[in-house]
């Protein structure tokens, strides 16, 4: 029994450490254009707190409980759904051609 | 279904949040990276329901329902209808309210879990509670300088440094006592403590650094996300919250580099600075401002036109003018580029976004690094609505709010023209010397109406 929440824990922290370095890797050369809307698309991702929230709103029993974690469920709803429409409202406009660009700097 | 396979479609949705984060670092990619993202937040939304020990309905499952719909009709209209100008305080709020949620997700469990927490657990949701909180509050301070409501200048109050230093090891002393004895007062005062600290952490911040504030913030909730799923058990937090918090760091770290910015002077430049006269005496000298005739003149004869757009460009809704102006330049024979600052409008990127929607096309929006040596061979360099992103303070000026930020030198060119609604200091408050300069003609009022203005005398020409 020991064992096994031992390895639970070490299991846990393995993931937090891999999740950092991909994190890391992911976006380490970004270029500025797309600095908003990669802050903007981050931000919807950490909305999937709504899980946590639908997740303790089960385990709710007092009042308390319950309304503290029906807020969290509204919060993290307008984070996470309003953070994506956001986000593909701002890429909508991107449709540019970057290519050209590209080869308007070979011409130089 | 069995916890297995919740835990594996757990994985399958945080394998789509590492493609969403990996599609937006690319503008090819960048709109199916998102989609990707809401993807796995609709598949780990909607597990959740499913997944309970006997296929039974979740408890207050009602409530839980009626909550989510609520929020999709808060925040999809919200995030709908906002201009593309009040985009960074939307995201601003967002995130702020993503923290909030953090931290009632750890409140709610803690108080479920009373003397059954183990201490692990009780650290970890100390830590959701005091960082969700800053981000909270923070989050709503950001909002409302980028909103104007409150001003945009750093806010120095006496004995700032004081007060905040007591204030973090009021936090650090109430969060050890929830550790050590357990209990909800304590936690709850260790809440109201961080909701003060975010408060006053984000004051002193200047307005031009907001954004980078807000990444930071970003990253924080990140964190936030992962301790609070730790307190669950849930492997699809830990791993969405540490790939944002990890991936906001960078970014931050990026975005602070691009502004010429250190994070450190960012968030507590304010108050090591020497108070300062608003940086520098007031200039008196006269300056040149001119009608909209002789604006179109000066265009009219020139070989080469940069248009350096601002936030005022876009405040005032003349992206679709000035994209005209151009045009009607590009047809009259002038070379028109546009110099794009890196963080012209409230954000990194913000202004390519604002330009895009009114169809600039791409190859003429110039960065920073590749437009300044052309500079010397421009006759005329048109300022719209921008200010502090072209001020040479932040070259020659020591101990000025934006001492160190790379700037687009205008002045080299032969000639400037700001359009302006008035004499009124850029959103760093700084005053501008290049508004008093011989090459530089002045054109006041609403950056539209003087574009239409301009536009009509041109054609006339």
């Amino acid at each position: 029994m020991v064992n096994d929440l031992m390895s639970n824990e070490i299991a846990l922290l393995a993931i937090f450490l891999l999740s950092i370095f991909v994190g890391f890797e992911v976006v380490s050369k970004v270029s500025t254009t797309l600095h908003t809307p990669l802050m903007s698309g981050a931000n919807a991702i950490h909305g999937v707190i709504l899980v946590g929230a639908i997740v303790v709103a089960d385990h709710a029993q007092t009042t308390l409980e319950i309304s503290l974690a029906i807020a969290a469920v509204i919060l993290a709803t307008v984070n996470m759904v309003g953070g994506f429409v956001v986000t593909d409202r701002m890429l909508q406009m991107f449709k540019g051609k970057p290519k050209q660009k590209k080869v308007k700097r070979e011409d130089k | 279904m069995s916890r297995n396979l919740y835990d594996l479609i757990g994985l399958a949705a945080g394998i789509c949040f590492i493609l969403a984060l990996k599609g937006l670092s690319s503008p090819k990619s960048a709109r199916k990276g998102n989609l990707i993202g809401a993807l796995g937040a609709t598949i780990a939304t909607v597990i959740v329901f499913l997944y309970t020990n006997d296929a039974k309905a979740l408890n207050n499952q009602t409530l839980i329902l009626v909550a989510i719909g609520f929020g999709v009709l808060v925040g999809v209209p919200a995030a709908r209808k906002v201009q593309m100008t009040e985009m960074p305080q939307l995201v601003a709020l967002f995130n702020g309210v993503g923290g909030g949620a953090a931290a009632l997700v750890a409140l709610v469990e803690y108080l479920k879990l009373g003397d059954e927490a183990t201490v692990a657990i009780v650290v970890a949701t100390v830590f959701t509670v005091i960082v969700g909180c800053i981000s909270f509050s923070g989050s709503i301070i950001t909002f409302l300088k980028l909103q104007e409501l409150m001003t945009t200048r750093p806010v120095v109050f006496p004995f700032g440094r004081q007060i905040i230093a007591l204030t973090l090891i009021g936090i650090l002393l109430s969060g050890g006592w929830v550790i050590a004895s357990g209990g909800t007062t304590p936690l709850l005062i260790n809440g109201l403590l961080s909701l003060i600290f975010g408060v006053l952490f984000v004051l002193p911040v200047g307005g031009a650094d907001v954004p980078i504030v807000i990444s930071l913030l970003n990253a924080f909730t990140g964190l936030t996300v992962a301790a609070s799923g730790y307190v669950l058990q849930t492997t699809l937090l830990i791993i969405a919250g540490t790939l944002v918090g990890a991936s906001g760091t960078i970014l931050t770290k990026l975005m602070a580099e691009a502004m010429g910015r250190s994070l450190f002077g960012t968030l507590f430049g304010a108050f090591t600075a020497k108070p300062q006269q608003s940086s520098g005496e007031a200039d008196t000298r006269p300056f040149k401002s001119g009608s909209a005739d002789d604006v179109a003149i000066l265009l009219n004869y020139a070989q080469r036109v940069v248009i350096v757009p601002g936030f005022g460009l876009a405040v005032a809704q003349a992206q679709h003018t000035v994209r005209e102006l151009a045009d009607l330049l590009s047809k009259k024979g002038v070379d028109v580029a546009y110099g794009i600052h890196p963080v012209a409008g409230r954000m990194p990127g913000h202004m390519n976004v604002l330009l895009a929607e009114a169809n600039v096309p791409y190859e003429q929006l110039i960065e920073m690094e590749e437009i300044n040596p052309t500079f010397p061979q421009t006759d005329v360099v048109l300022v719209v609505g921008a200010n502090d992103v072209v001020n040479p303070a932040a070259k020659n000026t020591p101990g000025c709010p934006i001492y160190g930020m790379p700037i687009l030198d205008v002045s080299l060119a032969v000639n400037v023209i700001f359009l302006k609604r008035s004499m009124r200091p850029g959103f760093a408050g700084i005053e501008n010397k290049l508004l008093f300069e011989a090459k530089t003609t002045l054109l006041f009022g609403d950056a539209k109406d003087s574009l239409t203005k301009v536009v009509s005398s041109l054609k006339s020409l």
